[in-house]
């Protein structure tokens, strides 16, 4: 049975193959093939799932060996699979909502010429992101790793002729290059220290390397997650990755690819577990960025790009779960499969709403769109409750016990950290609800373009609605289905650990304090948008709300920070080049050509003057000899 | 008197004969001088051959004699050749460097 | 004890006879170099020569001696005098230095050199010697035909080869390969008629009454010398003679002796300047 698990990939890859060399006969069928192929990577994670259920909880951890990638004496690199309990409940979220998505994409991208190489690039992200995951090491992982973002670069510049586009998927790519570099030197340590990088040697002799290593690999490896995950400082990138296509954005930027960081962190828990140090920057990136995301997308009046800014303040949740160790790392996989459902949602009802809207994004131009769509409604609505944690819908589960585990923490840190996700949570309620009133709700407030064709909003294409409903069930009912009996928590327990943590406050307290805050936070969106029209522009508004237009000023900060640091490194190292090193090679240069001029003097052609220097040497000898006969 | 002053007779013909070639521009004339050269080593070859009283000295210089008239035969060659190529026998004109 | 007294002085006549003959020898070398002429300096080479053939005589190298006055002043002398008649004979070298330096350094160099050539011949402590008698008692040449013969064989059998080398290298260096037939006269002057350059003959040269004069330019009708009337040969050495002038200046010359010898009579004609002048 786990002869399967190449197959897995290899289906999405195959699609990928034939979808971009193909050529133009398959442009008929391609987008179907893609999604034939998704579907069957899904099916063949459900039959691995059910084979899997049928196995006691030890032994459901199963590898399959397909060759011996690097074999050097010392240095055994294996394309090696690994399913566990992890990689499985991955495997099905990533071909799941794939297979949603792709079917989704069928009627998004049916006018884009491309839409083939569209399908080719979704495959070829399936079959990445599923290395990712499945890899039984480091290295095969880091594979993966760079796959996804390979193809994330393609998606995000999908549509390349739009500058913007281009110049996003550029940007998205270089900050994830920092990332990879602490994954790569991660992994190079882990190396040096362990002399292996496969996940079982590795993570089970972790405790007993230096806490010193622990933490330095630890740290690479959460520089690594916050470039994939767009956390706090490397998260600049997700909110200009919404150039791309909006299937793009809620499968790759949302739903899957975005979580490779926890995933990250929770498959090296070993690694953070002996690490506190590493585990308490983990919990700190994951704080500020939760609120950091928070704030971003309560000022954006881009739909996407707001619910990017949501994205991000999610992951911030789960990253700061992984990073409370054993207590935090079943919620945060829990929150990362309930938000990959409802974001996804939430994505593609967003992607709805500008498919009838002529591709505007711009919220302040919708308004009352609940009669004109009602299926991109109702969906879009469930995805909206359950990211808020509405009692009763997924996020209200995953989110809850987030916030509980970081009080469980202990101490200050504890608070500190539970305070930042209960206020996240308000936050989350307040932006949210500002999305759902000034999209669904008030008047119309759309105009006819430059062009004059006023849009004409209408519902989707059953193509697209049904990946919506079902998505809509899956945020409606997951959270509740994992939670039940802790099933999720029993499931994933072989392989993280879990440790129930002490909470100076209990868990009823919590619950009631993250609805009080829910029903505020909310309160104050209606209040401000509800009661209110929605102005057409965007009044100025207050000091944090500018700087959160410009996404907190990040893109300020590493322009003057990075841009400007690094134009001005290059000026100076320029500037040291030139004087210093072309100085020394230069002035050597001219030297020796100065000395050769002289000495070139010396070559005359003349005869004479080589008989002169010979006469000279003759009568040197001569002065030699005498001088030895004298000694 | 000392049968030495014939070898200080030889070692100053030696020293003239070479500063010949060294001032002398026209090839004939450095020839001859490099011909003074040879024969005042012919001179201290027959002296040293009188000090040891063994004719081995004299052989040398007999060498000396053949390989000179060699020499000047293909000297004297080569400076007719450059004569009829240059026009010149100022060995200075044999240079085509540029200073 | 005699033959050991004789080594290590020589007799009043030798050494009365190396003196003189030294002086004439170094006097020789010097002109050698320091003539401006190269037959004179050829010729003053021939007379070291043959002092130094009389010093090897004097050394008991009677052979050698010979050899000397017959190869090298005889032969070797002569061919570089043909050598210097074929490129020349009249033409005298400017003994201006050109290489910036080149003089100084020379004589440096020759100074050191032979102050310490000198010096070391002096320091060398040269007590030993055996005298040439002995050797030369079987006759010179048959000691010299022995030892040629005998231990120096292959060196002399190898100088034969250096020899034949030699010649050959000489022919080769000088003869030219004709690569096309040689034009006749008759082709040659129908090129001339061709060309249109110059169809008669070439004119003659001038003639001079104090010697053959072919190198003497004939001069043209406006009185400036025509470089065509002299043979190329003497033409591409640069030795054709104007004397244009030369009668000139023997022509004042005459008239000023005979304005010093007429001084008086000049006095008295004081119109004469004007005429000289008017005829200038």
């Amino acid at each position: 049975m786990e002869n399967l698990i190449a197959l897995l990939i290899a289906a999405p890859l195959l699609g990928a193959a034939v979808l971009l060399c193909g050529g133009r006969r398959l442009d008929a069928v391609g987008h179907w093939l893609g999604t034939l192929l998704a579907g069957l990577s899904f099916v063949l994670g459900v039959v691995l799932f059910t084979d899997m259920l049928g196995k006691a909880a030890g032994q459901r951890a199963v590898t399959q060996h397909l060759f011996s990638w690097i074999p050097v004496a010392g240095f055994q690199a294996d394309v090696t699979f690994r399913l566990d309990q992890l990689s499985m409940t991955f495997v099905l979220l990533i071909t799941g909502v794939g297979s949603l998505i792709h079917l989704y994409s069928v009627g998004y991208m049916e006018h884009d010429e491309r839409r083939r190489r569209f399908f080719g690039y979704l495959n070829l992200f399936l079959a990445a992101m599923l290395l990712l995951v499945l890899a039984d090491n480091y290295l095969l992982l880091y594979v993966g790793w760079e796959g996804v973002g390979l193809a994330s670069y393609l998606l995000i510049g999908f549509w390349q002729h739009k500058p913007s586009a281009a110049t996003a998927a550029k940007k998205a790519f270089l900050v994830n290059r920092v990332g990879d570099m602490g994954l790569s030197i991660a992994i190079m340590l882990m190396f040096t220290t362990f002399g292996t990088f496969a996940f079982v040697p590795v993570l089970h002799s972790a405790d007993s390397a230096g806490e010193g290593k622990l933490t330095a690999i630890g740290l690479m490896l959460l520089l690594a997650a916050c470039g994939k995950s767009a956390q706090v400082p490397l998260q600049s990138w997700l909110g200009d990755a919404m150039e791309g296509p909006t299937p793009v954005s809620a499968l790759i930027h949302a739903a899957t690819m975005v979580t490779a960081g926890v995933y990250l962190i929770v498959r090296s828990g070993a690694i953070f577990n002996a690490a506190p140090d590493a585990q308490l920057v983990v919990t700190v990136v994951g704080a500020v960025t939760l609120l950091f995301g928070a704030i971003v997308g309560c000022a954006k009046d881009d739909i996407k790009k707001a619910l990017a800014g949501s994205t991000m303040s999610q992951i911030g949740y789960m990253v700061l779960a992984a990073g409370l160790g054993p207590i935090g790392y079943i919620f945060a996989i829990m929150h990362l499969v309930t938000h990959g459902f409802f974001k996804a949602g939430l994505f593609l009802g967003a992607g709805s709403v500008m498919h009838g809207m002529n591709d505007e994004v711009d919220m302040r131009r919708y308004g009352g769109l609940r009669t004109y769509m009602p299926v991109t409604f109702v969906t879009f609505g469930l995805g909206y409750l359950a990211i808020i944690g509405f009692p009763g819908l997924s996020g209200f589960f995953s989110k809850d016990k987030i916030i509980e585990a970081a009080f469980a923490k202990g101490g200050a840190e504890g608070w500190i950290l539970g305070g930042a996700a209960l206020l996240g949570a308000a936050i989350t309620a307040y932006y949210m609800t500002r999305v759902m009133i000034m999209t669904f709700f008030g008047e119309k407030r759309w105009q006819p373009d430059e062009q004059g064709n006023e849009p004409h909003p209408h519902e989707s294409p059953g193509v697209m609605t049904i990946p919506m409903i079902v998505l809509a069930v899956g945020s409606v009912f997951a959270g509740g289905f994992f939670s039940i009996g802790d099933r999720f928590v029993h499931w994933l327990e072989p392989v993280t650990g879990h440790a129930e943590g002490n909470s100076p406050v209990s868990a009823m307290t919590v619950t009631v304090a993250t609805l009080v805050l829910l029903v505020v936070g909310a309160g104050i969106a209606y209040a401000q948008y509800g009661r209110r029209p929605v102005l057409a522009v965007a009044p100025r508004g207050s000091l944090l709300t500018r700087a959160a237009r410009r996404d907190l000023l990040q893109d300020d900060f590493n322009h003057v920070v990075l841009v400007r640091g690094g134009e001005h490194l290059t000026r100076s190292l320029v500037y040291v080049d030139h004087t210093l090193v072309d100085g020394v090679v230069n002035g050597t240069a001219a030297s020796v050509g100065g000395l050769s001029g002289r000495l070139r003097r010396l070559q005359n052609g003349f005869a004479r003057s080589y008989a002169v220097s010979m006469f000279g040497g003759a009568a040197v000898l001569v002065a030699l000899t005498l001088l030895m006969r004298a000694v | 008197m000392n049968p030495v002053n014939y070898l200080y007779l030889a070692a100053l013909l030696f020293t003239i004969g070479a500063t010949g070639v060294l001032i002398r521009r026209n090839a004939i004339v450095v020839f001859m001088c490099i011909e003074l050269m040879l024969n005042a080593c012919n001179l201290a070859f027959v002296t040293f051959s009188r000090m040891h009283g063994n004719l081995d000295g004299q052989i040398i210089a007999f060498f000396t004699m053949v390989v000179a008239a060699a020499e000047v035969v293909v000297g004297l060659a080569i400076i007719v050749s450059l004569f009829r190529t240059r026009h010149s026998a100022s060995v200075d004109d044999a240079s085509l460097m540029k200073l | 004890m005699t033959t050991q007294l004789a080594a290590y002085t020589t007799s009043t006549g030798e050494a009365f006879q190396f003196w003189v003959l030294a002086t004439v020898a170094v006097i020789g070398a010097l002109c050698t170099v320091f003539m401006k002429k190269a037959v004179h300096s050829a010729l003053c080479l021939a007379g070291t020569m043959i002092v130094l053939a009389v010093f090897y005589l004097a050394n008991g190298a009677y052979f050698l001696g010979i050899v000397q006055i017959v190869v090298y002043t005889g032969a070797i002398m002569m061919l570089f005098l043909f050598v210097v008649m074929l490129v020349g004979v009249t033409a005298a070298d400017s003994l201006r230095e050109t290489i910036k330096g080149q003089r100084w350094l020379a004589l440096l160099c020759g100074v050191g050199f032979g102050v310490l050539l000198l010096g070391g011949i002096a320091n060398a402590s040269l007590k030993d010697f055996d005298g040439i008698g002995k050797a030369n008692a079987g006759g010179n040449v048959e000691g010299l035909a022995a030892l040629i013969f005998t231990r120096y064989v292959f060196a002399f059998e190898i100088t034969g080869a250096l020899l034949i080398t030699a010649a050959v290298g000489a022919m080769v260096l000088t003869h030219r390969e004709r690569t096309e037939r040689a034009r006749t006269q008759r082709e040659l002057s129908e090129q001339r008629v061709r060309e249109g350059k110059h169809v008669p003959p070439l004119p003659a040269p001038g003639v001079y009454a104090r010697h053959n004069a072919v190198d003497i330019a004939g001069l043209l009708p406006d009185g400036t010398p025509s470089e065509l009337t002299v043979n190329k040969t003497l033409r591409d050495r640069g030795q054709i003679r104007d004397v244009s002038d030369e009668a000139l200046s023997d022509l004042k010359a005459l008239e000023q002796r005979a304005a010093e010898r007429l001084e008086r009579a000049e006095d008295e004609r004081p119109t004469h300047k004007r005429t000289e002048e008017a005829s200038k």
